[in-house]
């Protein structure tokens, strides 16, 4: 079970002369949700956006069962089944709801210019599978209502919602997520940690960058804490907890 | 699903059917020259749509890729090749059936290239000079993507402009008709006035169909995609790059395509169809047209093109276009075929402050 997923080595990542990511060394398992914790500017979102491609570290590796994918380009790493969805939504607004997740089969189907233009039998067969898988995709997330609506007249909580379909429907292997539970209510936090935990139950790793720590006592595996940089401390969500370490640098001085 | 995606496109033909019948019953067979000048003026606006409003990136160079195209094809099928020695490749040619021999305009006998080698050249130049410019400009977004397409068709203008063998200022205007197979012929002379405007129509039959094809494909909806967000594209493993390049091609393929066909059918090109006012005049037809729809770039480029042909704008003809960009962007950004929609919006926004 405790099978490593996605592993980084000595990973560096400078803003001028700001260290944001110091010889990072982190250990994803299989079918794990991981929370990547820490005070603003500890290096969580860069560390994601590291490991999806879309900043390249300085120095360091990136590894994808077992697989140097360090600087490889975002649409590279998400063919390999790494999503990602971003700290604000970003759907395509002007796309119906289902075009949006079609989008999200990019990977998983193959036409191209030709065949687009061709419309062959092969290519509409396609077109139909993509489109059912959406749907599916849809229905499962309770969203299917919305198919037809561009994304865009959706209300904040539904968009974060089709980011999710989206994310899903590439059938990815590791999940992404930066800062899900921002902007929602508690009504909308409690189904977003319902969601993740079905999404591990189907068998996808995921990791999610969040401040709410409640959400992430709840559903996390494993719990790593980043402080400059570098990892603090990592464990099982109880004993995060109880670190007192973690409790005087990130919660606060007075918990302590 | 098959009726509703092939319907449109039985309904153009039939269109096009009528017109013509209506035309000649009419009389006025003197339309047709321009209805196909539009017609191929409108293939230019189709590939622009592609770029512009589906991919979401502007070109204002467009009509540097026409002009590619058009002097491409004008200067080998003009280019007397039997006084530019070369034997042993002049006499493959030749083996191949490659060459024309014909009169000039004072009667000498002269040997050309054959305008579908030329056109291959033409194609080909277009793809190298479009993958030389695209390259390194598509990385670019927004102004400076808008400015550097810029560039390039100004560059495309003073070349042609400035080079003696490709007529400077006057241009060509001994180009060739255009013999396609037997007796269908590019030939912009009266008796070939009806075959010449379904021939235009026949182009942009194709690229519709093609067109609406892909628009509606996984291709379609990644371009989309890239317009919409290309950060999210790429995160979900659009090759936000390579797509890219790749209409950005395909568009300028379709303008070239449409510069060496309108050359050859109208005996020869100048450099105005290589300025600045050109290709913004492209960009306002897409935008009237919606941006985002095919059919609006093909219905606003054969009206606009051909209402500026019939000389209705006289004078202003550079400036009725540039109205219409600023127009369209201020009070109807989904373009003139969709006023309807627009009056409706209008409507609820007088409802609304009414009731309020």
């Amino acid at each position: 079970m405790d099978r490593c997923l996605l592993d980084t080595q000595g990973l560096n990542r400078f803003f001028g002369g700001l260290h944001a990511v110091r010889d990072l060394e982190l250990r994803v398992a299989e079918g794990d949700i991981l929370a990547l914790i820490g005070p603003n500017g500890a290096g969580k979102t860069t560390t994601l956006n590291i490991i999806a491609g879309a900043l390249k570290p300085e120095s360091g590796v990136v590894r994808f069962r077992g697989k140097p994918i360090t600087g490889w380009k975002p649409h590279a790493i998400a063919g390999l089944g790494i999503a990602r969805t971003f700290q604000t939504t970003r759907l395509f607004p002007r796309m119906t709801v289902a075009e949006n997740v079609q989008v999200g089969r990019h990977i998983r189907s193959r036409a191209g210019f030709l065949a687009g233009m061709f419309h062959l039998p092969r290519t509409w067969k396609e077109e139909r599978a993509i489109r059912e898988a959406a749907l599916a995709i849809l229905e499962k997330l309770g969203l299917a209502e919305d198919a037809d609506t561009p994304a865009g007249n959706l209300s904040f909580g539904r968009q974060r919602g089709v980011e999710f379909a989206r994310a899903l429907a590439m059938e990815p292997s590791l999940l992404l997520l930066d800062e899900p539970a921002a902007g929602l209510n508690i009504y909308e936090t409690a189904e977003l940690a319902r969601l993740i935990t079905r999404i591990r139950d189907w068998g996808i790793t995921v990791v999610i960058v969040e401040h709410d720590m409640s959400l992430v006592m709840e559903i996390s595996d494993a719990v790593v804490v980043l402080h400059e940089g570098s990892i603090l401390a990592q464990g099982k969500p109880a004993e995060i907890q109880k670190d007192s370490e973690v409790i005087r640098i990130y919660l606060g001085e007075d918990h302590a | 699903m098959r009726f509703r995606r092939y319907a449109p496109i039985a309904g153009l033909v039939l269109f096009v059917i009528a017109l013509q019948l209506a035309l000649s019953a009419a009389g006025a067979a003197y339309y047709f020259t321009q209805i196909t000048m539009s017609v191929y003026y409108s293939l230019v606006a189709l590939g622009l749509c592609l770029l512009m409003g589906y991919a979401g990136q502007i070109s204002l160079g467009h009509a540097g890729f026409f002009a590619i195209g058009g002097y491409t094809s004008a200067f080998l099928t003009t280019h007397n090749i039997a006084t530019s020695g070369g034997g042993s490749a002049v006499r493959l040619l030749q083996q191949l059936g490659l060459l024309v021999e014909r009169q000039d305009l004072y009667g000498n006998a002269i040997v050309n290239l054959s305008p579908w080698l030329a056109l291959a050249i033409a194609m080909a130049v277009t793809t190298a000079v479009a993958l030389l410019v695209g390259l390194p400009v598509i990385r670019l977004r927004g102004h400076y993507l808008a400015m550097a397409t810029l560039g390039f068709g100004i560059i495309v203008y003073r070349v042609v402009l400035g080079t003696a063998g490709l007529g400077e200022a006057d241009g060509f205007s001994d180009v060739p008709p255009f013999r396609l197979f037997g007796w269908l012929e590019v030939n912009g002379r009266k008796p070939f006035a009806a075959q010449n405007y379904y021939i235009a129509w026949t182009l942009v039959v194709i690229v519709m169909l093609l067109g609406a094809n892909l628009v509606r494909s996984r291709v379609g909806r990644a371009l989309r995609s890239i317009r919409e967000s290309e950060e999210a594209a790429d995160a979900l493993g659009v090759n936000v790059a390579r797509y890219k390049l790749t209409v950005f091609v395909l568009s300028a393929w379709l303008a070239a395509l449409a510069g060496v066909f309108a050359t050859h059918y109208r005996g020869g090109i100048g450099p105005s169809e290589a300025t600045a006012f050109k290709s913004i005049r492209y960009v306002a037809i897409v935008a009237a047209g919606g941006m985002t729809n095919l059919w609006g770039a093909l219905t606003m480029g054969v009206l606009l093109n051909f209402l500026s042909l019939r000389g209705v704008f006289g004078s202003y003809d550079d400036a009725v276009f540039g109205a219409i960009l600023i127009a369209i962007m201020l009070f109807a950004p989904d373009g003139l075929v969709r006023v309807p929609r627009l009056f409706r919006r209008i409507r609820k926004k007088l409802d609304g402050s009414l009731s309020a």
